[in-house]
């Protein structure tokens, strides 16, 4: 065989795809939004789920040092189990302020969810059809995403929050 | 007890493989023209083992045997016996199986049929394809393996995903699987020919027949699917360039471009490093596709549970078939002088196949760019159908014309004058052009250029029959057919995609909505068990205010059990002229229904044409025999 530069290019490329397939089998299909983090929130204007007067905007959001976003329901289970340690977090760091964005559920469920697990949320939201999560990205709930007053994602915890996460938002408000 | 007679049988095959090979590697060396009776035994033996060890499993989804985890996971007590049957393909492990089956078969019918070829050609022919089968069946053995059983047995089975239970999904994997699977046998072939000289003429020859069957059975599987996702999906279309769909395409762009230059390999006895090419990479595609669709690279409605471990072995074996071959091509390569005037056939078929590998080229950087850009840069996108869109109809335009065209021309060299006739044919098109614009509207300037190259191929074709009717040459037949049908699928898809009504409203039940020149009564909901799931069906009252004519509509919601999953049924009513299209789905937490309504002219063509397609390959198979 005689070597020419066709048949290297040709070579080359073929093995250039093959790479390609290799990286991409290993890389993790499932639809992630890890690129959230480091991006900033905008647009954000949440009415409170119990006074339609009230609203929160990005200048509320500003005025805290951390903001903890966290998407939940009254009819999701494992939003009770991730309750305690949001509990945790409003009841003893003053740092960081919770705001809660009630995913598709109705307003008389969410009150005596509250009611009988606690209220950790500073101001609660209302998205009854959901679409205000779909722009964050929600794709299941619990989800919480933690800013700073700058408005920047610093971390998303898809799922309920555990022990570990939140020590690792200790970390980070500490 | 299936478990183990199905494990013994597949290893079997594996065994005779082996043997096969080795057989056949020994027979090689020995001069003369006859393949040993013990290869054509062994081949034999693997061929029944083969098939018997598909028929154990279907067994097992009769019987619903759950002893089987492949069968658990994907059949039910409860699902009719059609979609037990059609559950056995209807999975990753199951289809992997016809997979093999179907490599068998094409194994063992090569090597009976070809008893006039080249003995050494046909040995290393046998021996590729069972390099090929081995492959496979170690990937099953270890990765994919149907035949893997269950303890405790479960009472139940977890059932088949509803959006496979229709019949047109029944049918469309084993002919997509006839169809790209059977592009193995010449692969072989292409690959034994290099190796053992066996070229030109004869080599074309030898693998014919099984061009056009894939061929036929590709086009075929294409268009079910089509029609599937058009009646079962419920969005009013019927070609998505979706990922799936797209890697469905690149091998029969392919392996059309194929069937076209093997006749000059044929007749003109040249072209034949490009037919060898070809014969490669079509089956290349089928398997990249296949890899990309079932590692889960692509996500789909195809991508059954996906297992990256599946797409290592895939892409493994990929990566040995084209470096392998590449590496033989370039060993054997010889620069071939080509001596085509301008004005004769095998110009004009090798200006069809430029367009072809235009195509293929377009849609398969569409469906890698997005997997590029995601390993590179971690950026996601998609290529949706504005991209191909603009890329491929207006090259579709030229296309069609030289397509009219090019078999006017005679081999070698032709003298006829031709030149009137196209003139006056075009005034013909343009002319027609102008009477759909000034009855039904206008559309854009490159819409009027593909009617008017769509109509030009249609007159063409009319008058080829014509000219056939006095003649009677058969393979001019199915040649006319399925460029007719190429012209009429392009103007029809053309009139549905102008003049196409679409209309999405909320209704309540009892209310009425008048849109364009219809009025829709919701008149009520019905609710009705059926074996395998509870439908929710409404029932439309629709009146054409321009006729007064009335029709009943009743799409459904589905409520499948096992799996539990929501699908749409579409209620379709399908007349000549055009197809009445109304789906409904509910709207959580509210009386109203999403009623999404459209009123699509000529659908019905669509699919008439593009079975034309098929129907020329069919009737160039059967003709076979009065024409050698």
């Amino acid at each position: 065989m005689k070597i020419s530069i066709t048949k290297i290019i040709i070579f080359s490329s073929v093995i250039f795809v093959l790479i390609i397939f290799w990286q991409g089998l290993k890389k993790d299909k499932n639809y992630d939004t890890k690129s959230l983090i480091g991006s900033k929130i905008s647009n954000f204007n949440l009415m409170e789920i119990n006074n339609v007067d009230q609203y929160i905007s990005e200048e509320d959001l500003k005025k805290n040092r951390y903001t903890l976003i966290n998407f939940f329901a009254s009819w999701c289970a494992p939003c009770r189990v991730e309750h305690e340690y949001l509990l945790n977090l409003s009841n003893k760091y003053q740092q960081i302020k919770i705001i809660g964005i009630n995913f598709k559920d109705k307003k008389n469920n969410a009150n005596s969810f509250l009611k009988e697990l606690g209220n950790p949320y500073d101001f609660i939201g209302k998205d009854a059809d959901g679409k205000i999560s779909i722009l964050f990205g929600i794709y299941g709930i619990p989800e919480s995403i933690l800013i700073n007053d700058e408005l920047t994602v610093i971390k998303k915890i898809v799922g309920p929050i555990n022990q570990i996460q939140f020590e690792d938002i200790l970390k980070i408000i500490k | 007890m299936l478990s183990n007679i199905g494990i013994s049988l597949v290893v079997l095959v594996l065994i005779l493989s082996f043997l096969i090979i080795y057989t056949a590697s020994v027979d090689l060396k020995i001069s003369g023209q006859n393949i040993k009776r013990k290869i054509y035994k062994l081949s034999l033996y693997q061929i029944t083992f083969t098939i018997l060890s598909f028929f154990t499993l279907i067994i097992g989804f009769i019987n619903s045997d759950f002893s089987l985890i492949n069968v658990y996971e994907n059949s039910h007590t409860t699902k009719p016996l059609f979609y037990k049957i059609a559950g056995t393909w209807g999975n990753h492990e199951g289809s992997l199986l016809l997979w093999v089956n179907i490599l068998v078969i094409f194994s063992y019918l090569f090597l009976v049929f070809n008893y006039t070829h080249d003995k050494k050609f046909r040995l290393y022919t046998l021996i590729f394809q069972n390099i090929l089968i081995l492959g496979f069946l170690i990937f099953l053995l270890i990765n994919s393996n149907p035949f893997n059983s269950i303890y405790p047995i479960p009472v139940e089975g977890l059932g088949l995903n509803p959006i496979l239970q229709d019949p047109a999904l029944a049918i469309h994997p084993p002919l997509l699987y006839v169809g790209f699977v059977g592009c193995s046998i010449y692969f072989s072939a292409a690959m034994a020919s290099l190796l053992s000289g066996y070229d030109g003429k004869l080599f074309a020859r030898s693998i014919k027949t099984w061009v056009k069957i894939s061929w036929c059975f590709q086009t075929l599987g294409i268009i079910v699917g089509s029609i599937w996702a058009y009646y079962e999906l419920g969005w009013g279309g019927f070609w998505f360039w979706d990922p799936v769909e797209n890697a469905s395409l690149l091998p029969w762009f392919a392996i059309t471009a194929l069937m076209h230059s093997l006749l000059v390999l044929e007749k003109r006895n040249t072209l034949y490093f490009w037919v060898i090419i070809l014969c490669l990479s079509t089956f290349i595609l089928s398997v990249t596709g296949t890899f990309l669709v079932r590692s889960g690279i692509l996500n789909s409605v195809h991508t059954f549970a996906s297992d990256p471990s599946r797409g290592i072995y895939i892409l493994f074996f990929l990566s040995l078939m084209i470096l392998s071959s590449l590496t033989i091509f370039f060993f054997k390569y010889k620069k071939e002088n080509y001596n085509f005037t301008l004005k004769s056939r095998e110009t004009f078929i090798l200006v069809n196949n430029w367009f072809m590998v235009f195509f293929l080229v377009t849609v398969l950087i569409g469906m890698l760019y997005p997997i590029f850009l995601d390993v590179l840069t971690n950026v996601k996108i998609s290529v949706g159908p504005p991209f191909f869109n603009i890329v491929i109809i207006p090259l579709v335009v030229p296309f069609m014309v030289l397509m009219a065209i090019g078999p006017k021309f005679g081999w070698v060299k032709s003298k006829d004058k031709i030149f009137y006739k196209v003139l006056f044919l075009i005034l013909g098109a343009i002319v027609i052009n102008l009477f759909i614009i000034y009855f039904f509207g206008t559309y854009s300037l490159l819409s009027n250029l593909i009617f008017i190259a769509a109509i030009f191929l249609i007159l063409h074709s009319f008058l080829d029959i014509k000219k056939f009717i006095k003649n009677k040459r058969n393979t001019e037949l199915a040649r006319i057919i399925s460029h007719l049908g190429f012209g009429l699928l392009v103007f029809f898809i053309g009139i549905n995609h102008q003049f196409s009504l679409e209309e999405d409203f909320n209704l309540k039940v009892g209310e009425i909505k008048k849109t364009h020149n219809y009025k829709i009564n919701f008149n009520n909901i019905k609710i009705k068990e059926n074996k395998n799931y509870k439908a929710v069906i409404g029932n439309f009252k629709l009146t054409n205010l321009n006729n007064n004519l009335v029709q009943y509509l009743n799409p459904e919601i589905r409520i499948y059990s096992n799996p539990e999953t929501l699908t749409y049924e579409a209620a379709i009513k399908t007349k000549i002229t055009s197809d009445l299209y109304l789906t409904m789905s509910n709207v959580s937490r509210s009386d109203y229904y999403n009623i999404k309504f459209q009123n699509k002219p000529f659908m019905v063509w669509i699919w008439i044409s593009a079975l034309m397609i098929a129907l020329g390959g069919f009737i160039q198979l059967s003709f076979k025999k009065n024409e050698n």
